[in-house]
């Protein structure tokens, strides 16, 4: 986390989390449909980085992250490899997960990340649970919880903020409000005015803000992560962000109104906007665009490197399923 | 040796467990007053309620909250008062607890118990009384136990608990009160079956509290001079299946009972098994006995059509003898 009162380099640190995000994906989309070495689904956040880089900024290795399908970004601004995430991407051997779970199951639990999760809502108990045992145990860690507009919709959201209020417990909720959940536009199957109200409902604190302005993300999480530090209940932040592509990497996304991705795409780019307030405060051009490309580099590296990388041998299908009864000793 | 009933044995493993061990918790709907069974009684004064954790009616939470709180480096003992009930948490303890370690490469580990009373137990109709036990048996990740004396309750609960993996722990709902012997030190290993007789002329197979039935079959089937050697496989995954082979070998013949429902059982994997490993042995014909592919109905006169009865599996182990 960058000194306090520099608010510049916190800036610059933000615009680089975003590069690095949003060239990781743009690699990883074209590992899918160029290059076709990623063989499963894959739903890129492109266009939603100042939520993943914002949020994540306030919170150190050891805090716990959960996250969904759509975790990529969430799961680098924690601290994971990229390469190791690539590998996994690829199915590969020294992949985050030993190749095993691919882009929706990507976990790390050495930053703290205990998943992203192929089951829409399910992390959201997972991690209320997690923050019940961090309190049980009397740690100072906290958790992170980040799910879509559409998972408020299953019954998971309710029984684990309900519980969370009722056990006062350090998390944090952050609902990535994309407006999309798959190929239907959340709005049209939403009863009332979704995250924050529904929150506030059960008595939680919810906060909203502009998912897309980077700097506004990361100070609204620094004054609820302080509270939520200093003993304070659980609560929510939601972020209004965009979905600017399709589901997954290969829908054409053609049921969204004419001209709305285009318009986001023009006016309301989190990297473009986070460069033009840094060009206001001084930074210039060349510097961001040396920022820009860095990260290019850097991801254009680790798909090239992931690739290289082998499959994981063959034996790995019956290995760390359970210690009793293993597969690996007998299977049938 | 103590005297305990089913339900006394588990709750001391519990109490011995949580003395042993602080990172040992309780969590479910109704634990503080006991548990809808008794199960939990006195604990909460014991142990406080941050370890004998009350909870609201949220199935999902318990389950996936205990499952958090696993990888957090706690041990959970998951409450779901009705096995039926258990099923408002299929995606937490099937997709989730089940899946983690392998999925995310060997990261995580859930070291928890969640218990599942299951079984018929007076005209508690068709959402309070399935067995289910297969249906876990089926999926990878998972350790299934079916207790079915008090002391395989103490020992097994205690041997749950210690396990690193998560242990669908069934306990049967008819024979919470049935009484035994009980020793305190005597272990248990998953995957190992009891012998509860020995006999010469046919093997009976069983679990849960079906295995009771088949002992009293047994002595039954003593009376008309017929040897019948039970089995009770304790565990489902992994089950001792050296166990009923060699039985089966001695005997010629097998008879596999379960409450559940027959079609689809975990019967039909025992009778399979013996016919791959050890189909030469049979002396006769193979018999299963189960309930029929209906539901549990609340009047008695219906629910006894479900119910697996002595008389059934005397007869089944007579028809293996041609009898
Ligand atoms: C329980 C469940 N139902 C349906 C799906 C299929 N599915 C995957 S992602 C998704 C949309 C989720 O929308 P949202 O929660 O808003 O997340 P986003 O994809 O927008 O990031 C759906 C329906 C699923 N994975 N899990
Ligand atoms: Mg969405």
């Amino acid at each position: 986390m960058p000194a306090v009162g520099d608010n510049t380099a916190r800036a610059r640190a933000l615009l680089t989390m975003m590069e690095r995000i949003r060239a990781f994906e743009e690699q990883a989309v074209l590992a899918a449909e160029r290059d076709k070495l990623v063989l499963g689904a894959i739903h890129p956040s492109i266009g939603q980085e100042a939520t993943a880089a914002g949020v994540m900024s306030n919170f150190a290795i050891d805090d716990i992250m959960l996250s969904t399908h759509r975790g990529h970004g969430h799961t680098l601004a924690k601290g994971a490899d990229p390469l190791a995430m690539m590998r996994e991407l690829l199915g590969r051997q020294g992949g985050c997960c030993g190749g095993k779970g691919g882009s929706m199951h990507i976990a790390d639990f050495g930053v703290g990340m205990l998943g992203a999760n192929g089951v829409v809502s399910a992390n959201i108990v997972i991690a209320t649970g997690a923050a019940h045992g961090l309190k049980m145990q009397g740690s100072d860690r906290i958790v992170v919880d980040v799910f879509g507009d559409g998972a408020i919709n299953r019954g998971p959201f309710l029984e684990g903020l309900n519980w969370a209020v009722v056990f006062d417990l350090p998390i944090l909720y952050v609902c990535e409000d994309n407006r999309y959940s798959a190929t239907t536009c959340t709005a049209d199957m939403m009863a009332g005015k979704g995250a924050a109200v529904r929150a506030e409902a059960l008595g939680m604190r919810a906060t909203t803000v502009d998912g897309n302005d980077a700097l506004a993300v990361a100070d609204a999480t620094a004054e609820i992560t302080a509270r939520i530090r200093a003993g304070g209940p659980p609560e929510m932040l939601h972020a209004l962000t965009y979905r600017r592509g399709g589901h997954t990497s290969f829908d054409p996304a053609k049921y969204k109104p004419a001209g709305e991705a285009e318009e986001q795409t023009a006016l309301n780019d989190p990297i473009n906007r986070l460069r033009d307030t840094l060009a206001l405060q001084g930074l210039s051009v060349a510097e961001m665009d040396t920022i820009h490309n860095e990260a290019q580099a850097e991801m254009i590296d680790v798909l090239t490197e992931a690739a290289k990388t082998p499959f994981p041998p063959d034996n790995m299908a019956l290995e760390d399923v359970q210690d009793i009864g293993s597969p690996a000793q007998e299977a049938y | 040796m103590e005297k305990m009933t089913y339900a006394q044995a588990a709750r001391e493993a519990v109490r011995d467990a949580m003395n042993a061990d602080k990172s040992v918790w309780c969590v479910g709907e109704d634990l503080g007053r006991g548990g809808v069974f008794g199960q939990y009684i006195g604990l909460q004064d014991e142990f406080g309620k941050e370890r004998i954790v009350d909870t609201p009616i949220s199935e999902s939470a318990i389950m996936g909250g205990a499952f958090g709180a696993a990888m957090m480096g706690t041990r959970p003992i998951v409450e779901m008062r009705f096995s039926d009930f258990a099923l408002c948490a299929t995606d937490e303890l099937v997709n989730q607890i089940a899946k983690a370690r392998f999925m995310f490469g060997g990261q995580s580990r859930a070291p928890m118990v969640v218990r599942k009373p299951m079984g018929l137990w007076r005209s508690s109709a068709a959402q309070h009384s399935q067995s289910l036990e297969s249906w876990y048996v089926h999926i990878p990740g998972l350790v299934v136990a079916c207790p079915a004396t008090p002391q395989d309750n103490y020992s097994m609960m205690k041997a749950a608990i210690e396990c690193d993996d998560p242990v669908v722990y069934l306990e049967h709902k008819n024979i919470w009160l049935l009484e035994g012997d009980v020793d305190r030190d005597q272990g248990y290993e998953f995957g190992t079956a009891v012998r509860r007789c020995e006999g010469q002329d046919v093997t009976l197979v069983s679990w849960s509290d079906t295995a009771n039935v088949c002992e009293k079959a047994a002595a039954t089937l003593a009376n008309q001079n017929i040897s019948a050697e039970v089995i009770d496989l304790r565990s489902l995954w992994p089950w001792d299946k050296n166990a009923v082979l060699e039985s089966v070998r001695k005997t010629g013949r097998l008879v596999v009972a379960h409450e559940s429902v027959q079609v689809g059982g975990f019967g039909g994997e025992v009778v399979a098994t013996v016919a791959e490993h050890a189909g030469n042995a049979l002396r006769g014909p193979v018999r299963r006995v189960g309930a029929p592919r209906s539901l549990v109905a609340y009047a008695p006169n219906l629910e006894d059509q479900m119910r697996v009865t002595e008389a059934m599996i005397v007869a089944a182990a007579k028809e293996t003898m041609g009898l």
